[in-house]
């Protein structure tokens, strides 16, 4: 799912105590920040970037209470319409027994579902292959993108990262979307956009 | 600055060592990254050696029928079960780590997390492998999912407690997949991007699911994480209480208990925490993970496995009491007679059982053993023998000797099938290991990171200078003043 080929300011920061400042700083001179890339979750960036919370947990609430009626339909609609098996004399509608099977599903809808909805929201999944704007964004760089428009000066943007620490400085074209490709093959459409694509 | 968030200087530090983020990096995946030590190999061969003997012997069962094990009239259930009930429990402690520890916001557990959940999923695959082998007709093994079927449709008893399993089993091993798996995908991610082989970005980059590290991705796997906890802590306990229930609903002396399912949930941490002691005791040798897995950890486990065992032992000493106190004969006669009578034919397994996992593990409220690696090593592997012998205990001593004196047997020993079935067992467990430390992290990396500049060694050092300089400057400008 291509999103288009834009233009990149990057910003390599080296400790997420100077990274802070800068995102607000960027923010604060009217920049758009694309994105910022980190190794492990740095705790408040979200919010620092304007990032709203997200709803994942709604999401698992509503698969979990999916679970619980599937469960629960599916049992007492075999057990006192379909097939009544007579256990005992006991009730057919045995709720109580049927409590561990119920929460069980409840579970497994859940987890299975959020996993499922995260990957779809945030793109995964095997032979998913999307730009890396630096290979050490998953080692101990913290990474920042700034999307150029037409009227952005990126050379003033460069300066303004280095000045607010950045200790690696560059600009990048390249897609914002995901494809299907591999890691061990060259990139092929960021290769089209050098070749003048 | 105030990122550099405050814990306690009295807190041991989490990760020793002078290391910054990119240090933590190379520790972790530089195993991956080199051809795997001698040790590693005999290790592996000898586990997949293990695994074709159980194979076999798996292979004999199904052939010649469950006459294979020495299993007879009184007694049905014999080695398999126990086997059963003991792999799932070690699966706890890997579950307790990931998620319980997760939402108590115990910092130490980044250090095991990883490896342990690897234990619970593997350790639930072998557990797995009992009740669909004990099937005899495992050709059937289906029979237990609720489907239409061309039968009538004839559905499952949803009100048995064998099918409550199948579902406590499956889902816990589903949910534990997924959690495991989630967390590795970021440290996944940063393999691939130090891959040098084509082989290397190949796999990884397909294992790792294209994650970039996005503030938002990263928001989204906190949220998941957190829920998944949320969802596993309940879920570990359901799953234990429900394999307890197997024996709890039953009406044969000796299992016929309202205390088992805090009891089995309370050994199953018991015995998973010493799995995790046995393994990460080597892992932290084998990958020199000294600085990641450090004496505090062990010391933190060595604390969860005292208090777990003398839960297990109140647990075995009220069962013992409410035995007789609840004056039936027949429930009495199993307590009194088959297991605490020493000189009964099962009577060593029970006194063997109360000594592993009540008296020894007291030898944990001394400090100085709970930090003795050698010690700790050796009492993990003593308390997963007495856990072993407590299903042992239950299943055996309970059904040797039942209702009717003519159908008493004490002739029931293993035979070598069913032996081998449970070294086989084994061998499934460490071959996955031994290949789940070979090519994933072993340690989470990116959490690490997380807690490094609050817990590491080298931080705190720094973090106590400011706190010294602070107070010196208190003290100069407020007291001093003063005066």
């Amino acid at each position: 799912m291509a999103g288009g080929i834009k233009k990149f300011v990057v910003g390599c920061f080296e400790d997420e105590a100077v990274l802070f400042p800068a995102v607000k700083n960027v923010r604060r001179a009217g920049y758009k920040i694309h994105d910022v890339y980190t190794p492990f979750p740095v705790h408040g960036l979200d919010h620092a970037m304007g990032i709203r919370e997200t709803s994942l947990h709604t999401a698992g609430f509503i698969y979990g209470i999916t679970g619980t009626t599937t469960a629960l339909t599916c049992i007492s609609w075999i057990f006192t319409k379909d097939w009544p098996l007579n256990i005992g004399g006991k009730p057919h509608f045995a709720l109580p027994a049927w409590i561990p099977i119920t929460f069980e599903l409840t579970v497994l809808f859940a987890a299975v579902g959020m996993v499922l909805t995260f990957c779809y929201l945030c793109q995964l999944s095997p032979f998913v292959k999307k730009h890396h704007f630096h290979p050490r964004a998953t080692d101990d760089l913290f990474v920042m993108a700034i999307e150029c428009t037409d009227r952005t000066n990126d050379s003033e943007v460069q300066a303004f990262l280095q000045n607010a620490g950045a200790t690696e400085v560059n600009v990048q074209h390249a897609e914002t979307g995901w494809w299907i490709g591999r890691y061990d093959k060259e990139q092929k459409l960021y290769a089209d956009v050098e070749k003048g694509y | 600055m105030s990122l550099l968030k405050y814990e306690s200087q009295i807190r041991e530090p989490l990760v020793d060592g002078d290391k910054d983020y990119h240090q933590v990096t190379e520790d972790i995946i530089r195993p991956i990254e080199m051809k795997p030590s001698r040790l590693w190999y005999i290790g592996f061969y000898i586990s997949v050696a293990l695994l074709l003997f159980g194979a076999y012997s798996v292979y004999r069962e199904v052939t010649y029928g469950i006459g294979q094990w020495n299993l007879n009239k009184t007694i049905g259930w014999g080695w398999d079960i126990t086997n059963f009930v003991w792999w799932v429990g070690i699966g706890h402690a890997g579950t307790l780590i990931s998620a319980i520890l997760l939402l108590f916001r115990q910092g130490w557990r980044t250090g095991v997390n990883r490896a342990a959940e690897a234990m619970t999923i593997f350790a639930v695959m072998c557990a797995g492998q009992f009740p669909i082998w004990h099937m005899g007709r495992v050709w059937m093994a289906f029979f237990v999912l609720p489907y239409p079927n061309s039968r009538g449709p004839l559905w499952v008893n949803f009100n048995s407690p064998l099918l409550w399993d199948v579902f406590a089993i499956s889902t816990y091993f589903t949910v534990s997949l997924l959690f495991w798996y989630s967390g590795l995908i970021p440290d996944l991610a940063t393999v691939r991007d130090r891959a040098k082989t084509k082989l290397r970005k190949l796999l990884y980059g397909v294992a790792s699911f294209g994650w970039t590290g996005s503030t938002k991705h990263w928001q989204r796997h906190e949220s998941l994480s957190l829920v998944l906890a949320g969802l596993s802590t309940p879920l570990v306990l359901s799953v234990h209480t429900i394999v307890s229930f197997d024996f709890a609903t039953s009406v044969v002396p000796g299992w016929h208990t309202t205390i088992f399912p805090p009891y089995f949930v309370a050994g199953a941490i018991f015995s998973g925490f010493a799995m995790v002691q046995t393994l990460m005791i080597i892992l932290r040798k084998v990958f020199a993970l000294h600085d990641y897995i450090t004496l505090g950890h062990i010391e933190a486990m060595n604390k969860v496995i005292v208090l777990t065992g003398s839960i297990v032992g109140i647990a075995y000493i009220t069962e013992l009491f409410i035995a007789w106190y609840g004056q039936n004969p027949y429930e009495w006669y199993a307590f009194s007679e088959n297991r605490a009578n020493l000189f009964s034919p099962y009577g060593w397994s029970y006194w063997l059982m109360m000594f592993c996992n009540v008296v020894s593990p007291q030898m944990f409220w001394f400090k100085k053993l709970r930090r003795n690696i050698a010690f700790t090593f050796f009492m993990s592997i003593i308390v997963n023998i007495g856990m072993w012998y407590e299903r042992f205990v239950i299943i055996v001593t309970s059904t040797y000797r039942d209702y009717l004196p003519s159908s008493w047997s004490t002739y029931y020993s293993p035979s070598i099938w069913e032996i081998g079935f449970y070294l086989g067992t084994f061998g499934l467990f460490f071959t996955c290991f031994f290949l789940f430390a070979k090519y994933m992290p072993v340690i989470a990396v990116a959490e690490i990171k997380a807690i490094l500049k609050t817990s590491g060694e080298n931080y705190k050092h720094k973090m106590t200078d400011i706190e010294r300089a602070d107070s010196d400057k208190f003290y100069i400008e407020e007291v001093e003043h003063a005066h």
